[in-house]
């Protein structure tokens, strides 16, 4: 058994240790937001927060999240309404929308750590995100707006 | 506008999903009109007839189920608002619900040949027109007034003298008693609220918090999990396998052959069920396989080119379309070209892997997966099972990306040949490794393009392409050329260019192939409009006017025109790269011009890309610059990177990491325009890919004088 936290809720899982925590998350938690799209960490749409970090879950072992804390897309926000979940509805980013879970989740965590990205930085954390609909223009413009949102939010505490 | 064409006896009127409600249903039959259009489809949106639905419960809920897949191009969107601008409620009050795979009831539910809106939207005018005149006669009649002086408006009929009103529930028990009305008078559209404006799609909110259901998220209780390993060559059959070690995987549970069909062929595999996606892989790579592919063609990419190569050089082919004696007009001229393009195959790779979830019961076979074509995967589950239709029971969950691939029926049925043996509910599961190295895919084809000069002008054109046809695959007589030969060229040329011929030269290989975003105008349109190009060079006319002159027609001029006065093509500075392509996909014509410039590390790159649709009547113009914004991220991907490539029988692409995706700082700057018009709805989800490639082509021409024949080409290197 290997207790891991997933979106502040406790599981005792029953599970290889070695199998990765995507299929974890999916198959044995049955949470299905967070998606399979490659296996091998060239995709991104498997993208989770690990202690707060961006992690590719296809490629991370049950084992290094063994009493950690796990935040999926389920677990962003109460409402969809992160700021990055705000923008990305405001700009009508997704088409087929397989891809956004990890998309929204690499840009939360680049929005913790810069509240107000250039291009480039949003090119550089958003490359390990590959979606084949083309929203990549949309992206940028809801990061932006996001982080905006963010700042506004800050502000008015 | 008034019609009068809807058959009464397809009016139903029925007790709706919870008690009491208005169930409308209206089978249209083709009219003239529409049935023209079709023949000028391709195969996958040659029938027009459908069937679409609206159901309004007591407490006045609106539901309309959508007979389309919703795979990113946006009919979960469209379609609702279609119908709820005639039938006047808010879209935020409709419930959308994707209807089952049912033929006779829905007609045809094939997502393809971007043909959602094209070939349905009068029907689905009247549709909710229909509905709404129900409503305000049943109001009327129990107000006992005329229905002049009633109108509807955000889900309530008015009586415009006295105010009062009654919500759509209140009404639909007396309107499902009433006869369809026989005349409807549908709105104008200088009148519409919803129809043309870019409205927040529905399903946006469902896809950001991780809520929308695609295939591989559908999961049933007691479910098992599927993967199989295939032969990794084309048509291999399985010799032998030893299971042993794979049974001692935990969790896996059960070994077995499998062969699932492919077109009239099959393929030969060994699934392997497990209690998770996991294991079943932990189980597949412990399996000891002997595969049997001897007497099978083992094909080369380089052999396959080859082979086009001569073809092209040596045959004529079959003649697809010929007008006065090309053959004649190129040998007596002087001024004149004869290239070869070449374009590669090509992989889907939808960024959902292929998956399906079957359940094989004794009384009934129900599918759940990310599907195109449903009614297809109903037929050919039926034929393979010997069960009747209302044993089979398709469902369609969201598509993460589609592209052609998922129209096809083969995941569907391994899903059931395993649910069948397990007698549980199964999902298969594609890793991406199979999804890339399985097929099918886009035909790679070679075309050998002619064309002559005469006084400046275009005297004659002669296209041959060798490549692999689709129809062949589906039993298509192999004495007729490609139907889709002449796809994506515009047809104003035809009036203006005397002298023009296509033919088809048969070329066949074992790897199989289906339709890919835009299909044959995905490979056309790079010949045609590179070819278009080069003369235009060679006759030292501007691109853009060279058109212009043969495109005579007004949608086609305004086309040019607004390309033109967008690009600032005339105000080309030194150092820019300007190139044009225009295209025809699916009734929809599409103009891109792409700008390259030279930068400080000496490469090329593209700075903007503009693009200006004609597709006629729309409903949402931010889902139509969407579909752009992806046409041309796929295609610069199809014209700069991809290529799957065939080694001794072998796919040598595995994953993403040797078929790169474009990435979010490969996409360029995209401006998208919508002509305005009233001309008949085109297709919106694939007419943007083609002119793509010929006009970022025609750009490195401009720029460097290097003329770029064959793709994919290397954008760092030139």
């Amino acid at each position: 058994m290997i207790t891991i936290t997933v979106n502040g809720k406790q599981h005792q899982v029953d599970a290889d240790p070695n199998m990765p925590l995507l299929w974890v998350i999916r198959d044995v938690i049955g949470l299905t937001g967070t998606k399979y799209g490659c296996g091998v960490a060239q995709c991104g749409a498997c993208v989770v927060h690990l202690n707060g970090d961006a992690v590719r879950s296809c490629v991370t072992k049950l084992s290094r999240a063994a009493g950690q804390q796990v935040i999926t897309i389920e677990g962003l926000s109460e409402n969809n309404n992160h700021p990055a979940q705000v923008a990305w509805n405001e700009e009508n980013v997704p088409q087929c929308g397989y891809c956004h879970s990890g998309q929204i989740m690499s840009a939360a965590v680049l929005l913790k750590e810069n509240s107000n990205p250039s291009d480039a930085d949003i090119d550089s954390a958003m490359a390990g995100n590959i979606c084949r609909c083309g929203t990549y223009q949309r992206i940028r413009k809801a990061i932006h707006l996001a982080a905006e949102l963010q700042r506004k939010e800050a502000a008015s505490k | 506008m008034s019609t009068s064409n809807i058959s009464r006896r397809n009016f139903l009127r029925a007790a709706g999903l919870t008690g009491t409600a208005l169930f409308v249903g209206l089978y249209f039959s083709s009219n003239a009109e529409e049935a023209k259009l079709a023949t000028a489809d391709s195969a996958m949106a040659s029938d027009i007839e459908m069937n679409a639905w609206i159901h309004i419960d007591t407490n006045g809920k609106v539901t309309i189920f959508s007979h389309r897949a919703e795979m990113g191009q946006g009919a979960y969107q469209s379609v609702p608002q279609i119908v709820a601008e005639e039938l006047e409620v808010n879209l935020k009050d409709i419930n959308i619900r994707f209807a089952q795979g049912n033929r006779e009831k829905y007609g045809n539910q094939v997502t393809g040949g971007s043909s959602t809106i094209r070939g349905s939207y009068k029907n689905l005018l009247k549709l909710g027109a229909s509905a709404r005149v129900m409503l305000i006669s049943a109001a009327a009649a129990k107000w006992s007034v005329p229905t002049s002086e009633c109108y509807a408006q955000s889900g309530h009929v008015l009586h415009r003298p006295s105010g009062k009103k009654f919500h759509y529930g209140e009404l639909v028990e007396a309107a499902s008693k009433l006869e369809a009305p026989k005349d409807i008078v549908l709105k104008n559209r200088s009148d519409y609220k919803l129809i043309g404006k870019p409205l927040a799609r529905l399903d946006t909110p469902l896809k950001t918090n991780g809520v929308a259901v695609f295939g591989l998220d559908f999961k049933l209780p007691g479910m098992l999990y599927a993967v199989v390993e295939r032969n990794p060559r084309l048509r291999g059959k399985l010799k032998s396998f030893d299971a042993s070690a794979a049974l001692k995987v935990p969790g896996v549970k059960k070994v077995f052959k499998i062969q699932t069909g492919v077109f009239q062929t099959f393929r030969d595999g060994v699934a392997v069920v497990a209690d998770s996606t996991w294991a079943a892989i932990q189980g597949r790579k412990a399996l000891t396989i002997e595969w049997d592919d001897t007497g099978f063609d083992h094909v080369n990419t380089a052999d396959i080119y080859k082979k086009q190569n001569e073809l092209i050089n040596n045959e004529e082919g079959l003649s697809a379309r010929k007008q006065g004696d090309p053959d004649s007009i190129l040998s007596a001229a002087t001024q004149k070209l004869d290239v070869v393009y070449e374009t590669p195959y090509q992989s889907h790779s939808a960024m959902e892997p292929l998956n399906c979830v079957a359940f094989y019961q004794a009384d009934k076979l129900e599918i759940w997966g990310p599907i195109q074509a449903p009614e297809w995967v109903q037929d050919y589950i039926c034929a393979q099972f010997k069960l009747p239709k209302e044993k089979v029971i398709v469902n369609m969950t969201f598509l993460g990306g589609g592209f052609g691939r998922k129209a096809f029926m083969d995941y569907p049925h391994e899903a059931c040949l395993i649910s069948k043996e397990t007698g549980t509910p199964v999902q298969v599961v594609w890793t991406r490794e199979d999804d890339m190295t399985q097929g099918p895919y886009r035909a790679g084809i070679t075309y050998r393009c002619q064309g002559a000069i005469q006084d400046g002008q275009i005297s004659a054109l002669k296209f041959r392409m060798a490549g692999q046809n689709i129809g062949h695959w589906q039993g298509a007589p192999k004495d007729k050329p490609n139907r889709s030969t002449t796809e994506g060229f515009l047809a104003p040329y035809y009036k203006s260019i005397q002298h023009i011929s296509f033919s088809d030269i048969p070329f066949e290989t074992p790897i199989p192939n289906v339709w890919w975003r835009s299909v044959y105008a995905s490979t056309n349109g790079f010949a045609f409009e590179s070819l278009l190009n080069e003369m235009a060079h060679l006759a030292k006319k501007d691109p853009l006017d060279f058109r212009r002159a043969y495109l005579r027609e007004e949608r086609e001029q305004k086309l040019i025109d607004k390309l033109e006065e967008v690009s600032g093509w005339k105000s080309k500075k030194n150092g820019d790269g300007f190139g044009v392509a225009i295209t025809e996909c699916f009734s929809t014509t599409v103009g891109q011009i792409v700008k390259v410039s030279r930068k400080a590390d000496g490469k090329i790159r593209i700075d903007q890309v503009w693009a200006v649709v004609d597709c006629g009547w729309y409903v949402n113009p931010d889902i139509i610059h969407a579909q752009v914004e992806g046409s041309v991220l796929m295609a610069l991907g199809a014209a700069t990177t991809h290529q799957i490539t065939f080694k001794d029988g072998l796919v040598e692409q595995r994953n993403f990491y040797n078929y790169p995706m474009p990435r979010i700082n490969d996409m360029p700057l995209l401006e998208v325009h919508i002509m305005e018009n009233d001309a008949n709805a085109g297709g919106v989800g694939e007419p943007g890919l083609p002119p793509f490639a010929p006009a970022l082509t025609a750009a490195i021409f401009d720029l460097t004088g290097k003329r770029i024949r064959k793709l994919p080409f290397d954008m760092s290197n030139i």
